[in-house]
């Protein structure tokens, strides 16, 4: 028998894989694909406290080994989510954590407060990390005083265990993961996408209409585990590592490098079925190389 | 190598399904347009004209899929027809693929048209510019009523023969001396008997004085702007199928949206997904 569970912030996810916000919307398309109740959690993607329309079209691009998007955090507000989308997960055996987004330190509490309510929400994922919009997302997310301040006011109103979703378009992110854990932080999510820029050379333009956008994908892994490695070393947080996984050895880097849990995000474009290969290979590995607990695995590379 | 997903595997209604489609067949019918059939049962069978489906790259470095309209879909054998036009990397890939060679599909995709718009006694006016032809193939074969299909074309003539047998076939060419090569002074077009403008489609649509109970149409934007303003003029129903760059394909990302007139009932806001409530859309439900 092999133990999968894990637990992040005192709720227990049957096993460490996640799915990434803004890639899986609130599993209902994915739904007809992937059986949510095995997933360890679902992550939705970013709500606010009103509706967002997002950024002009196009919005995503393909890079080598990647892509680009520029979506800018569409979303239908929080009364509509929690009206449709928290009913819809309700019938699912996962945990849900719900992604936060705002503009101002007042939005994203009133949105919190508003989930302070819904039993159905396990966790809080706080978005101050968006590449994609002006005000708020990364604005509060680059300055470890600003992050620690949103972290405080955050915990101080939030019902559920709150995750700091960290941008890595920084030059130390230990010290963003300080300020998260000095704030209240119960739990991290890292990384959010890098920004960067793509042109289009036959259109003499921009690939996407926001001029930049996040890049993800397999082509950022590497660096994210880097920098979930280093946030390990420095923070006592669980930490749920994020970046280009694809597959289950994707994974187990993140998790050997100090991660509790996973999330799988662009490669859901690729196979749908891709956070449900990972839980699988990842209970391969654990048969393979005689692993019981994957709990024995967190943080094993030093 | 993915795993192929079975049609309601989680016990949940979906005619989607995740496939390794083996090439049938692979033709070049003009100038960078390719024509592919390939095995695709149970997607084949599943198919409504308007709809598409997401073509994996088999290059892992390659994630996104590319979203391909169905030209044709030929349930019997449980075949699929995709002609697409090769605009980059991906694509290229697709074009070099031959008979026996597998590419993973997810479909079939998106809405597709009203059929029931067009009853046996009505006429359809079916409007394709150049990439956006493919489409109205397989909505000329399935459609009741009377199908015109007016076919804009900038540099060569594709899906004519496929076209003229569902109906009646008026094309508009841009280019002069393929407009002169139509009129028969050179033809080497020997299986093109349909009528041809020089001008776009709607050029065509007014020397031909054609009429319609409801428009199909898929394209280029300025074009689906020109049909939009057409049918409002004219006070016929319109129907337009709009393009976008996506990426799940499937309603989850929220990449391809367009501006809708009205408030979104699934997204709160003026913009719809191409991808799951389109590509088909009322054309006064959006904005060009």
């Amino acid at each position: 028998m092999i133990n999968t569970k894990v637990t992040v912030a005192g709720v227990e996810l049957k096993n460490p894989v996640m799915t990434a916000s803004g890639t899986f919307g609130s599993g209902m398309e994915y739904s007809e694909f992937v059986d949510l109740s095995r997933l360890g959690a679902v992550v939705t993607k970013g709500v606010a406290n009103v509706p967002w329309p997002g950024n002009p079209t196009p919005r995503v691009a393909e890079i080598r080994g990647g892509m680009m998007n520029a979506i800018g955090l569409q979303n239908p507000g929080i009364e509509t989510f929690c009206a449709r989308d928290l009913p819809f997960l309700a019938q699912y055996d996962t945990a849900v954590i719900v992604n936060v987004c705002g503009h101002t330190t007042e939005e994203y509490v009133e949105v919190v407060e508003r989930l302070s309510d819904e039993d159905r929400v396990d966790l809080l994922e706080i978005n101050i990390s968006c590449p994609n919009v002006r005000c708020g997302g990364i604005a509060f997310g680059q300055n470890p005083d600003s992050v620690e301040a949103i972290t405080r006011e955050i915990r101080r109103h939030a019902k559920q265990p709150v995750i700091m979703k960290l941008s890595p378009n920084v030059t130390d992110i230990t010290e963003l993961a300080r300020a998260a854990e000095a704030g209240g932080a119960d739990a991290l999510s890292m990384i959010n996408t890098l920004t960067g820029m793509k042109i289009d050379v036959n259109r003499r333009t921009f690939a996407l209409a926001n001029q930049t956008g996040g890049v993800s994908g397999p082509a950022i892994h590497p660096i994210a585990v880097r920098m979930v490695y280093q946030t390990a070393q420095a923070v006592k947080l669980p930490i749920i590592g994020m970046g280009g996984i694809s597959s289950a050895e994707d994974a187990l880097e993140f998790i050997l490098a100090g991660a509790t849990a996973v999330a799988v995000g662009t490669a859901n474009f690729r196979n749908p079925h891709a956070a449900l290969d990972v839980i699988e290979g990842i209970e391969e590995y654990m048969r393979r190389q005689n692993t019981e607990d994957i709990r024995s695995l967190i943080g094993a590379v030093r | 190598m993915k795993k192929e997903i079975k049609n309601g595997e989680n016990n949940r209604k979906t005619d989607k399904t995740m496939l390794h489609a083996v090439v049938h067949s692979q033709e070049q019918i003009a100038n960078q347009i390719f024509s592919m059939w390939l095995q695709a049962d149970p997607i084949a069978g599943n198919a409504r004209p308007g709809q598409f489906v997401s073509v994996y790259s088999n290059d892992s470095g390659r994630l996104l899929p590319r979203p391909v309209s169905i030209c044709e879909a030929d349930s019997a054998h449980g075949r699929i027809r995709l002609v697409y036009r090769v605009a980059g990397k991906g694509t290229a890939e697709f074009a070099r693929c031959r008979a026996g060679d597998s590419l993973d599909l997810l479909g079939p995709l998106g809405n597709g048209y009203p059929l029931d718009r067009c009853p046996e006694g009505r006429t359809a006016l079916l409007i394709g510019g150049g990439i956006g032809i493919p489409p109205m193939v397989e909505l000329a074969k399935q459609l009741k009523g009377r199908v015109l299909s007016v076919v804009g074309y900038r540099d060569e003539l594709f899906l004519t023969d496929e076209l003229k047998t569902c109906g009646e076939l008026y094309a508009a060419v841009e280019d002069h001396s393929l407009y002169r090569r139509l009129h028969g002074m050179e033809n080497d077009y020997g299986t093109f008997y349909g009528t041809v403008t020089q001008g776009n489609v709607i050029d065509c649509i007014r020397e031909n004085d054609l009429h319609a109970d409801v428009i199909y149409a898929c394209g280029p934007t300025p074009m689906l702007r020109a049909v939009k303003a057409y049918a409002q003029k004219k006070e016929t129903e319109c129907w337009l199928s709009l393009e976008q760059r996506m990426a799940c394909g499937i309603g989850a990302c929220l990449a391809c949206v367009c501006e809708s007139a009205k408030i979104d009932a699934h997204s709160q806001v003026k913009n719809k997904r191409v991808c799951k409530e389109g590509p088909v859309f009322a054309a006064e439900d959006v904005v060009l």
